[in-house]
């Protein structure tokens, strides 16, 4: 049967082109890969090769046409014995059209991650004792404890193994578990933290120190596209299970390119989950669930907090779920969000407000992908008003998005704009003076307070 | 050894080969150029969309690696991947429905030509970030060394590819931890428009694992007896715990980079002269007939074959159903 041949699209964006010149003439025989003819698209001019076998019988389309659409048949080609005149001018092989693609749904989900439902803390029972831990020592602890009982959870990074951790949160692990599950890397961010993901895309779970998540920007591409993205590219078929975790933020008089929160930048990726913990039980419960999870998950801890000690409950296998905030504590006047660190100057402002007799209801996110919304518009709906607090930049901060959620789901409960406490807008300087009035401080978090409290 | 670049191919059948081997090469071989050809054919009807890198003349490469490979073994790849997928057993059919788009594709229609995956073939993709698929490709290999396998895993790679620093951070890597792993270069002298010599400070890329310790070859890629020969030599190293091996396969690439690319950086008669004198389908095809393996009439039959493999992968590529709209939400967390 004679087969048309179609007017091509030349690119993705290509509807229709010129058909610019012939380069067979009617009673040619082509093979598969011989040049047809020339084709201008608004780019370029492209030659066009065969794909079957015959004879060109008759063309169709003159060159020199221009505006001729993709697919109209240009030129009949004959397979042995057949005439030209014989065959009908209609298509023998109609494509299917290309429909435009579904309609967006109206009630299509506001995200793609589980929906938070009501504020659900960790299960504590009464009479938990506690013991008191820094997070340095409870994030080593959750790391070991998930080694021991999993055989694919290991731990590479730099200095990680023999030197003991740069900020010593591997101290003792390579005694533990040998150099093949505690792995001293060089200075390659990018490269070990592909092998890392490849090695996770077998069914090994590794956790990926970054000796500062500043470093991992050499990585992010690994981050987001190779591990994140995959589960969704394979149709559900590779998943990726891994935790790339490391300090985050400003440390102290260490400037620009080592002073910086990346909470508001990996929020954004579908596929990620990212957790911000501020206690030291929160570091052991989240980093325990992330291991744990079949999912990349990306831990941001802070240097300055390491060795902040915390009561941590002496519970048999602790684990704090993603995507719950914690309340820390109870308020009837204002709403403060915050995480990470953010939580030492929401929990401080909180103390002062509350001898000037301002009562604030204080919300750990503790999780920033996926966001525990309920927990904190919940909050709102009872206080009216609500102030956030990060460490990170103020343009497209957490706090933005937090205040757009709010606006959006409790527009009618606010008595007053809500207020983002933030970094400032620079880039972090050295000068001891200047760094303090480049982070939050707890007295904006009182100002901002007393602003939205018409105090 | 480089690929002679004016000589005929040669006529003589190696020995390390044999009639079935030859009639598989061809049918391998021919069944990706019928596949990169119908899916030319398809983009040119707009049923496949965005980019869509064909591997027509570079058959041999994957065909004669996949012959060194056993149950176990990884593969991951650049976006240029529908050979490989081929290659390594998975299905036309599922690969060409990805192509257009359709639930029936191997990832149901959401990853497209570039970002194809088989957990059951151990096919890791299809990555679309030139170079990315290196250091991946040797994380599969570290979770073999891990396990205390055998396995091998192949990390395939372009002439482009070869100028990412990450490449070299992984050599690195995979040499200081002797990872099993094949690095396998297709050097298929051009990277998009970029002709090699005006993108590669050496002639060979092969040379460049010298610095990191990890031995290295060019090889003919043009001839795929040669290819697998090497890929035995490789394989056998990466299993005995050696650490990786680097091949470079001096190929080409007969159409352009992807379908919207003129190939205005080459001449016409350049790829002309390597279809007459290097191709690796005709070099096989002329194996079996001069030593008498095959009949034209036999090699007829396996045409036909496989052009009715890969028009019914086309029509079923057609027929599969666009993914229903909540496939949108689905897949973005196990």
């Amino acid at each position: 049967m004679a087969i048309n041949i179609l007017m091509p699209a030349l690119s993705p964006t290509m509807e229709e082109g010129t058909l610019a010149k012939w380069l067979v003439k009617e009673g040619d025989t082509v093979t598969s890969g011989d040049i047809l003819a020339e084709i201008e698209t608004d780019k370029a001019t492209m030659e066009f090769e065969a794909v079957d076998e015959g004879v060109i019988g008759k063309i169709l389309i003159a060159e020199g046409s221009e505006g001729v659409p993709v697919n109209t048949p240009i030129a009949l080609l004959l397979e042995d014995g057949e005439d030209a005149n014989a065959e009908a001018p209609a298509p023998t092989e109609t494509p299917i059209p290309v429909e435009a693609s579904a309609t967006p749904t109206k009630t299509a989900p506001a995200t793609s991650l589980p929906p938070a439902t009501a504020p659900q803390m960790e299960e504590i029972p009464d009479g938990t004792t506690f013991k008191s831990q820094t997070v340095r020592e409870a994030l080593r602890e959750a790391m070991s404890e998930e080694m021991r009982t999993t055989p694919e959870v290991y731990l590479m990074g730099e200095e990680v193994a023999e030197y003991q951790g740069a900020y010593k949160i591997s101290q003792g692990m390579l005694d533990e578990f040998g150099p093949k599950r505690v792995i001293d890397t060089p200075i390659t961010e990018h490269g070990f933290t592909g092998i890392a993901v490849g090695s996770a895309f077998a069914g090994l779970k590794p956790i990926v120190e970054f000796m500062t998540f500043n470093f991992a920007m050499q990585a992010i591409d690994h981050i987001i596209n190779s591990a994140s993205k995959t589960l969704y590219m394979s149709g559900g078929q590779m998943g990726c299970s891994i935790v790339f975790r490391g300090a985050n933020g400003a440390a102290a008089r260490v400037g620009a390119q080592h002073s910086q929160d990346y909470a508001a930048w990996y929020a954004q990726i579908p596929g990620l989950k990212v957790v911000q913990p501020y206690s030291a039980a929160d570091a052991k419960g989240l980093l325990k669930s992330a291991i744990r999870d079949p999912n990349p998950v990306l831990v941001l801890e802070n240097e300055i907090l390491y060795g902040r000690s915390f009561d941590v409950p002496e519970i048999e296998d602790f684990t704090v779920p993603i995507g719950r905030a914690r309340i820390w504590r109870t308020g009837t006047d204002v709403t403060i969000v915050s995480f990470g660190i953010g939580m030492q100057y929401a929990l401080e402002a909180a103390d002062e407000l509350a001898k000037e007799g301002i009562s604030a209801e204080v919300i750990d996110l503790r999780s920033i992908r996926p966001i525990d919304y309920e927990t904190v518009l919940a909050s709102v709906r009872k206080t009216n008003r609500c102030v956030t607090v990060e460490e990170g930049f103020p343009v497209c901060s957490i706090g933005n998005h937090i205040s757009a959620k709010i606006m959006t789901e409790a527009f009618d409960y606010l008595d007053a704009p809500v207020i983002n406490c933030a970094g400032k807008d620079t880039p972090m300087p050295y000068a001891a003076n200047l760094e303090k009035l480049a982070l939050v401080t707890t007295k904006e978090v009182i100002d901002a307070v007393k602003s939205v409290t018409y105090r | 050894m480089a690929a002679p670049k004016s000589k005929k191919k040669p006529s003589k059948a190696p020995s390390n080969t044999s009639k079935d081997e030859l009639l598989h090469f061809y049918r391998e071989m021919l069944q990706i150029r019928r596949f990169e050809e119908k899916a030319g054919q398809l983009y040119g009807m707009g049923l496949i969309g965005g980019f869509c890198h064909l591997y027509i003349g570079q058959e041999a490469v994957v065909v004669g690696l996949e012959a060194t490979a056993k149950e176990g073994d990884q593969r991951v790849t650049s976006y240029r991947d529908h050979g490989h997928m081929l290659a390594c057993g998975m299905d036309p059919k599922g690969v060409m429905a990805e192509l257009t788009g359709r639930i029936d594709g191997y990832s149901k229609g959401k990853g497209g030509s570039m970002h194809m995956f088989s957990a059951e073939k151990k096919f890791y993709g299809g990555h679309g970030i030139v170079g990315a698929q290196v250091p991946i490709g040797t994380g599969l290999a570290f979770a073999n060394w891990y396990r205390g396998n055998d396995s091998v895993s192949f990390a395939y790679f372009g002439d482009g590819s070869a100028n990412q620093g990450q490449v070299y951070e992984t050599f690195n890597m995979a040499s200081l931890w002797g990872l099993p792993v094949v690095f396998v270069i297709e050097n298929n002298q051009y990277a998009m428009g970029t002709a090699m010599k005006r993108s590669t400070s050496t002639p060979d890329i092969y040379h460049r694992g010298h610095a990191f310790g990890i031995p290295g070859e060019a090889v003919d890629g043009m001839d795929v007896l040669a290819v697998k020969e090497a890929g035995q030599k490789a394989v056998a190293h990466c299993r005995a715990g050696k650490g990786p091996y680097i091949l470079e396969m001096k190929t080409y690439r007969y159409r352009g980079h992807s379908m919207s690319d003129p190939a205005k950086y080459r001449t016409r008669e350049e790829v002309q002269k390597v279809r007459e004198e290097k191709d690796p389908i005709d070099h096989v095809r002329d194996l079996l007939v001069q030593g008498k393996h095959a009949t034209e009439d036999d090699l007829k039959a396996i045409d036909k074959e496989i052009k009715s493999i890969v028009n019914d992968a086309a029509k079923f590529a057609q027929e599969s159903p666009e993914p229903d709209a909540s496939e949108l939400w689905t897949d973005i967390y196990a």
